[in-house]
């Protein structure tokens, strides 16, 4: 079978690849591109380990085909700190203790962005059901909650400021 | 940034504040590399035929089409692994026998569960070895299977293991059976006990096997070469236990195999054996290339080690005052195919909590078609604890008694003398049982149409052996270097003692975790024991080290070394009479020390015992829909006595993590096995782990009780977290409802089918 050529935007660059037509952008991103840092925890987007966003979507991208990229702008947890500078909520997530073995902290973090970026002023039930598709079995959640709603107060003060 | 350092009630600089985790920048960015995020030029892939029945007699396997196929470079069936004795060798907190483990990697003679491994190939791509898999002939009998403990203990049921003879049976019994062992614990003399009881209790209770459920699969890249050195890549909780077992399986030195530990996605104990790892180096060894293998979530569910389920009978005697006379528990558990449950454990934990005269404990070890069981946080304890814990409530229930006095009456404290003959040194139960009493929560009545249950749990924690290094720098920055992977934070915790112990700033340690080869030995990161017994053995590398700057020091002063004192990160003059001497810096010590000796460096090995137990109390307000059975939980507070509480964010984390898999336990989580012994929920959608919106956020409350064998007084604290849970739950729905759920998990369709059981008769009363 002949593989399928890609052309996309990950992270702010354009990217081509080739790849299978059965292939999941998630093998693709860490297989083809490198880009370890989405986890797949079960392949049936079940877990919300290997979020990403396509034009702002939140999407588990173990469910989505890696010809679908074609056109499309892809964020990763790769694109997320500003170069030297992480973004406030890899600060605040280490800064809290919201990770402890770390293999879902990436997709907590696409998926708090996400959320942050349409409501920038959610409520504690808000933020616990947006982040209801992404497990963490070590944390218990609570200290991902408490930093995900301390840095919505933190940018809503900022861009108040 | 730290927030502590300014606690002017500490006597600790570093320890008790809540730096920065040193891998915290790399767990955010995804730069952190985990197991399947490892690769090597020129791999293969591997994957695991598995069996698709409980049971089975493997007739003959035909790799032929198998091998013939383009681009498949190795297949490996049990013939490419050698036998092994019948010999016991243990693993993390439970014990594994060596020739069951080679077949649990590959089944030999039988497949004993679905999903058992019956060959692996390794090919160029997953695809093609996905494609080889399927022309793998394997020829079984299929025997009849059985699932349910209860039901492989009955005389006629299906025998695992012809030659299986129970232990612990005087005079030993003359014909195979499921029931590998049987154990008995006794203190006093329970029957003279129960005939002075005034109240007893008696119920049955069961619980079902549950999966740790760790976000990270299982995965291994190993790299054989030509002259026999193996190396290996790989997410585990012990790189050495690793190397240990895979050595053994494959007659390799342990020398020849060099483990490295990847970054952990979670283990809870399931991390603590070997599935992958062998098949992958007897790949690599014959293909000559390296071989990756992951395990898919199904494969993760079906055929690593779930905890056990279990049946637990419980009698409990007390006086009208609340105090208990006598207790009996009666442990019958899953080990899966093979022999090895955590039986013992659940026994032992199962009345430690109270100081007790009479005790009568009895478990057993059974077999069935299920996959062998391996460790999960507290092994074994939580599943009596749900049968105790839920009786005492309705022990407390009958005397009126508030559920806390009632265990306060019968608290353990020092010098309680447990069922398994252990006498308790400083332990925290009365303090924790009283933070909880005086706590907001506790005093705050539960909202309207919330009830409150209280459960309390314990596990005894582990030592073991560990080793560790601590190397200056040629600027006097400090490298500690460690062998235990770090599950949950643990290089904060040792790096915060090395910084304490030193007395430089935290930030001037760097923790370091080092492959098989590049540090002594060290037992799993398990048991609650990485920072209590590596703790210490980085506590005496950094002493080492001192001991050494103190002599360097001396050297440049052309003193005694007992005249040098080390103190704030510097070597000084002991006092006046030695001279007059400005102080020398770590970065002054090092800029000299190829002067004075060459590298200044300080190492620790060490067997640590004295883990102090931990005890926790939990408790939980909860609202129950009675048209769905769904539970609903209100408010939630874990209290625990953890020791001297090191990085105490990560503390609390243990805390709530621990109290979070035990509500999951309570409420939802089980393994279903259909008619055929297949089973019916591997995935996370039908395994229903707690989710964020399933919860509220869990409290805690840490009391410090210094464990006196610790130089900062630390406790294990990860494991006692999951042992109350269930039974908070069970009691509050208890007290929500009226009914007494004696069976796990309370989900939704069983506590509907429980409540409408109990409607006509509550409308009678």
């Amino acid at each position: 079978m002949a593989k399928i050529h890609v052309t996309t935007t990950i992270n702010g660059s354009e990217t081509e690849f080739l790849c299978e037509p059965n292939q999941t952008l998630l093998d693709v991103l860490r297989d083809t591109l490198g880009l370890t840092g989405s986890k797949e925890g079960c392949g049936s987007g079940d877990c919300g380990a290997c979020s990403v966003t396509v034009n702002g979507r939140l999407v588990c991208s173990c469910l989505v085909l890696a010809p679908e990229a074609e056109g499309q702008k892809i964020e990763t947890i790769e694109g997320m700190a500003d170069g030297e500078k992480l973004h406030p909520l890899q600060k605040k997530f280490v800064e809290l203790a919201a990770l402890q073995c770390g293999i879902c902290t990436p997709g907590f973090l696409v998926a708090s962005k996400a959320l942050l970026e349409r409501n920038p002023n959610p409520t504690e039930t808000e933020v616990r059901y947006w982040l209801a598709g992404n497990l963490c079995r070590c944390t218990g959640y609570d200290k991902i909650i408490n930093a995900v709603m301390e840095v919505a107060a933190d940018m809503r003060g900022a861009s108040n400021a | 940034m730290p927030d502590g350092g300014s606690q002017s009630t500490s006597k600790y600089k570093w320890i008790g504040t809540r730096p920065d985790r040193p891998d915290g920048a790399d767990k955010v960015t995804g730069r952190a590399r985990f197991g399947a995020d490892f690769n090597l030029p020129g791999q293969l892939i591997g994957k695991v035929l598995r069996s698709p029945h409980p049971h089975a007699i493997i007739k003959s396997i035909d790799t032929s089409k198998a091998e013939a196929l383009p681009g498949v470079k190795a297949v490996v069936t049990a013939n490419d692994f050698p036998e092994q004795p019948n010999m016991i060798v243990p693993t993390g907190e439970m014990q594994v026998n060596l020739r069951d483990i080679t077949r649990n990697i590959m089944a030999r003679e039988k497949a004993l569960y679905e999903g058992h491994p019956v060959a692996a190939v390794a090919a160029v791509s997953e695809q093609v070895a996905r494609q080889a898999l399927r022309l793998i002939k394997v020829d079984y009998k299929v025997l009849p299977h059985v699932i349910d403990v209860a039901e492989a203990m009955k005389p006629g049921a299906p025998v695992l293991h012809d030659t299986m003879i129970t232990e612990g049976v005087n005079p030993p019994p003359t014909k195979a059976s499921n029931i590998a062992k049987r154990i008995e614990f006794n203190k006093g003399d329970t029957k003279a006990g129960f005939a002075e009881a005034e109240v007893v209790i008696e119920e049955n209770f069961t619980t079902q096997a549950v999966h740790q459920g760790y976000i990270e699969p299982h995965a291994a890249l190993a790299s054989a070469a030509e002259d026999g050195q193996v190396e290996v890549w790989s997410t585990t909780q012990g790189h050495f236990q690793v190397r240990g077992f895979c050595a053994k399986l494959l007659n390799l030195d342990t020398s020849q195999i060099r483990v490295t530990p990847t970054e952990i996605g979670g283990g809870f104990g399931g991390k603590t054996v070997v599935y992958l790892e062998p098949l992958a180096i007897r790949l690599s060894q014959k293909s000559g290339k390296p071989v990756k293998m992951t395990m898919t979530r199904e494969e993760v569910f079906r055929a690593s080690g779930p905890a056990p389920g279990g049946n637990v009978k419980v009698k409990i005697g007390a006086k009208k005052d609340g105090r208990i006379v006598a207790a009996e528990c009666i442990v019958e558990m899953q080990a899966g195919a093979f022999p090895g449950s955590p039986v013992g454990p659940a026994c032992m934990c199962s009345y430690a909590c109270y100081d007790i005269d009479n005790m009568h404990i009895v478990g057993f070890d059974v077999v069935s078609n299920r996959p062998k069981v391996a460790a999960y946080r507290a092994p074994g304890a939580p599943i009596s604890a749900w049968a105790v814990e839920s009786a005492m409530d309705m022990l407390a229930q009958k005397l009126g008694m508030d559920p806390i006095d009632l265990r306060l009456k019968n608290a353990a404290k020092k010098g309680t003398k447990t069922a398994y003959g252990v006498t308790f040194n400083t332990i925290g139960m009365v303090e924790t049982l009283e933070a909880v009493k005086n706590s907001a929560h506790y005093k705050t009545p539960p909202k309207p149409g919330y009830a409150r249950g209280v459960a309390a749990g314990f596990w005894f924690n582990v030592g073991a052996d560990s080793s560790a290094a601590a190397h200056v720098g040629e600027d006097g920055s400090v490298t500690v270097i460690s062998g235990n992977p770090d599950i949950g934070g643990s290089r904060a915790s040792l790096a915060l003692m090395a910084a304490e112990e030193l007395g430089v700033d935290y930030d001037k340690v760097r923790p370091v975790i080092a492959d098989t080869a590049s540090i002594g030995f060290n037992f799993v990161t398990g048991g609650s024991r990485v920072t209590f017994a590596t703790g210490l053995a980085v506590v005496n590398s950094v002493r080492d080290m001192i001991r050494e700057l103190k002599v360097r020091a001396a050297k440049i002063w052309n003193v005694d070394p007992e005249a040098v004192i080390w103190e704030n990160g510097m070597a000084k003059p002991a006092g006046s009479n030695v001279g007059e001497f400005e102080p020398l810096t770590l970065a002054q010590l090092a800029a000299q020390a190829g002067r004075t000796g060459g590298p200044i460096n300080g190492h620790a090995q060490l067997n640590v015992t004295g883990a102090g137990p931990g005890f926790g109390v939990h408790v939980c307000d909860l609202a129950v829909d009675h048209d769905t059975g769904c539970v609903t939980i209100g408010r939630y507070t874990a209290a625990q006595d953890v020791g001297t509480a090191i990085h105490p964010s990560y503390v609390e984390g243990q805390l709530q993590g621990g109290a979070v898999q035990g509500i999951g336990w309570a409420l939802n989580e089980e393994y279903i096995y259909n008619a055929k012994g297949k089973l019916d929920n591997p995935g996370f959608l039908d395994y229903r782990m707690p989710v964020a919106s399933d919860l509220p956020m869990i409290e805690t409350i840490l009391i410090e009780v210094p464990n006196p064998t610790h130089p900062y007084g630390v406790r294990g604290v990860g494991e006692v977290p999951i042992v109350p849970p269930t039974a908070a739950v069970g009691n509050a729905i208890a007290r929500a409802t009226g009914v007494r759920m004696t069976d796990l998990p309370m989900s939704p369709p069983r506590l509907s089918e429980a409540l409408d059981a109990a409607a006509p008769r509550m409308a009678a009363d």
